[in-house]
């Protein structure tokens, strides 16, 4: 058990002949993800990797029976093919796209409203269930099965974080970044309450950043509901107020969504918070000792 | 993104949001011959990218030509520190030559983004003129709120509803729910990030208009907006964050003495905290992004050297789509161009690590080798 993606899950990728869904496209094909297709807009009817090209993704979900996609289409036209997948009642849809603008993001949100559909990003590196489906830009051989779900607004944290688990033998169920956007699909509650809920996953790691209170609510959401230990971290402790740190979001404004108040706030729910970004997977490591899961997330 | 106020009231007025007449000065002359179009009296406002400029002494009431002139005088080219400038200040460049204004109430207006909604909120108070951050953390009841569904956009019910609860003269109402409702079109047509009027004022005659104006944009969506572009002054900037701009590089200044450079906006905050954390200062937040060439390493090592205040430098990469080599073959082929001669903390992990490893050792640079992010932390904080 997973959440999310599995070895049963169909991908196509939108924006598949460009430079970077090209280049994903084939890694995720190497890791043994089903990419069933792809579409690009006037390169219907063509092939690439062997995969089949359509004009549009009504057209590539039915003739593959795809229920995911992932984007790689440039920031300008990104909002408008998210709403295309949703159109197309896709299962899930991941947005790896960086840089769309936030009014095209409140746009796409009003729009997803009474649709079933999951979004996940925009500016994420998508979701890997390790071992069977492999679908956004992180480097897959960092990760290995296993038991820890990990849940984030970085890429590269995510990629620190998975990295400090595999090295002490903690494997991984799903790792699911969440992105680095103001406005966006999925948030950290989403992903915890499926964490939750997913009897393969054990104990969860949450990295957060400054700027907006989602780190807040799920905190609280933890305190009600969690079954399962969490171990928490924070970037941008030192950040300037009022700058936006490379992320659209990471961004402390008018005094709200400091570092600080986060991390407090973490730590009044239960959650164990790592000091430096060094040690999310020794604090994890002996949060799970102490309360005797180790063995039972220990993949060898 | 930023503007100057004179350039906020500017877009506004397009959108039928009500401005006091004025003009942008960038001399003496100018500040007096704008004053004299308006009769003589006028009010001198500095023009810098920070809030606080009232209290800092930025606005001049002037009773004639001559207070014009020397108030004129005495702002331009003097620094000007606020609370929000930072204690070096800012160098005041430009005045907007201003109508003085009959002020009868003083109110609060403003948009923003509301995150966990993802929708627009249009907030509203009748404590105008202080700082709205203040207002919400001691009073919020006295803060109004209306959400945009974007579908219908600011509905005119909605100003209604606000401008009501503003306790406004009933003749002025309609002026107000008129001024909202191109505040809003204004905000969503320029795909602002913040808008502020702090404050609005109700006149004497019972006029509606924004006596102070505040604009922010979507860094993202700026590539819709060349008449936003064309408004940004490079001045009010730090000339290497305008340099890092041009290579696609997130830099930001900060005021510490260890140079980083990262992959990843998360992990460049978090290389800043860890360094912070063992008694370190960092100088800057730089992200490198995720398929940065050699070139961009290159130039973000410049830049980084470029600092005065650099005396150790950090590289932190987690390879991923970022390969080792990559990042290992820019940072020595920077070194070299430059004759780097400070320290040098480097810790690689993820893709084609060993052979990043090998570029680094082989190259005849002094370069410290660091296992983890807390180890390349501790040791270039011992280093400087």
């Amino acid at each position: 058990m997973s959440i999310l993606v599995n070895k049963d899950t169909r991908v196509i990728t939108q924006g598949i002949t460009g430079s970077a869904g090209l280049f994903h496209t084939q890694q995720a094909l190497a890791y043994g993800t089903q990419v069933v297709g792809g579409t690009t807009p006037g390169k219907g009817g063509t092939t690439v990797e062997g995969l089949p090209v359509f004009n549009t993704v009504e057209e590539a979900v039915r003739e593959t029976g795809a229920n995911a996609s992932v984007i790689y289409v440039p920031p300008a036209f990104a909002a408008d093919a998210i709403m295309e997948a949703v159109a197309a009642e896709l299962d899930l849809v991941i947005c790896i796209t960086e840089g769309i603008p936030v009014l095209d993001m409140v746009k796409v949100k009003r729009f997803m409203e009474g649709k079933h559909t999951r979004l996940v990003g925009p500016n994420c590196p998508g979701v890997i269930t390790p071992g069977e489906c492999k679908i956004g830009i992180m480097p897959g051989y960092i990760h290995t099965p296993g038991k820890v779900g990990v849940v984030s607004r970085s890429g590269t944290l995510t990629y620190e974080a998975v990295y400090q688990l595999t090295v002490r033998g903690l494997g991984q169920s799903t790792a699911v970044g969440i992105g680095g956007d103001p406005v966006n699909g999925t948030n950290f509650v989403d992903v915890l309450k499926m964490f939750n809920d997913d009897p393969n996953t054990e104990a969860v790691i949450m990295i957060g950043e400054i700027g907006g209170t989602a780190e807040e609510e799920a905190a609280e959401w933890i305190r009600q509901n969690m079954k399962k230990p969490v171990v928490g971290f924070i970037a941008g402790a030192t950040a300037p107020p009022g700058r936006r740190m490379g992320h659209a979001g990471a961004i402390v404004s008018g005094g709200s969504g400091t570092a600080e108040s986060k991390i407090q706030k973490m730590k009044e729910c239960g959650i164990r918070v790592a000091p430096t970004p060094s040690e999310m997977g020794s604090t994890l490591y002996t949060l799970l000792e102490e309360r005797g899961l180790l063995e039972v997330c220990k993949t060898n | 993104m930023n503007i100057h106020e004179y350039q906020a009231k500017a877009v506004l007025a397009e959108f039928g949001v009500k401005v006091p007449q004025g003009k942008v000065a960038f001399t003496v002359e100018e500040a007096v011959a704008a004053a004299k179009e308006l009769g003589g009296k006028a009010v001198v406002k500095a023009q810098i990218h920070a809030g606080g400029r009232g209290k800092a002494g930025g606005v001049k009431v002037s009773k004639s030509l001559e207070e014009v002139e020397a108030n004129a005088r005495e702002l331009l080219g003097k620094t000007l520190v606020t609370h929000q400038t930072g204690p070096e200040g800012k160098v005041v460049k430009r005045l907007l030559i201003e109508q003085l204004t009959d002020i009868r109430k003083e109110y609060y207006i403003g948009l923003v983004l509301d995150r966990a909604q993802g929708r627009i909120v249009m907030m509203a108070s009748q404590e105008g003129g202080v700082e709205i951050e203040e207002v919400a953390a001691q009073h919020p009841e006295k803060i109004f709120r209306e959400t945009v569904d974007p579908a219908t956009g600011l509905n005119a019910f909605q100003a209604n509803n606000l401008a009501y609860k503003l306790e406004l003269p009933p003749t002025a109402v309609r002026k107000a729910v008129q001024f909202m409702m191109g505040l809003y079109n204004a905000f969503v047509a320029k795909d602002c990030s913040v808008a502020e009027i702090n404050p609005l004022v109700l006149t004497g005659e019972g006029d509606i208009l924004a006596l102070d104006a505040k604009l922010n944009f979507d860094d993202n969506a700026l590539y819709r907006h060349p008449d936003i572009v064309s408004l940004r002054d490079e001045d009010e900037e730090d000339p290497k964050e305008i340099e890092a701009s041009k290579f696609g590089l997130s830099y930001i200044a900060l005021d510490g003495n260890i140079g980083c450079m990262v992959n990843g906006a998360g992990l460049a905050m978090a290389t800043m905290d860890t360094i912070k954390y063992y008694g370190g200062a960092p100088a800057n937040f730089l992200d490198v992004g995720g398929g940065a060439s050699e070139e961009k390493v290159t130039a973000a090592f410049k830049i980084i050297l470029s600092d005065p205040k650099v005396q150790g430098i950090l590289v932190n990469i987690f390879g991923g789509i970022m390969k080792c080599d990559v990042i290992a073959n820019g940072v020595v082929a920077a070194a070299k161009q430059v004759g780097l001669d400070k320290p040098l903390v480097v810790r690689l992990e993820g893709t084609n690590v060993e052979q990043g490893k090998a570029i680094l050792n082989e190259s005849g640079l002094s370069i410290v080798a660091a296992d983890s992010l807390a180890d390349a932390a501790q040791k270039i904080v011992a280093l400087v």
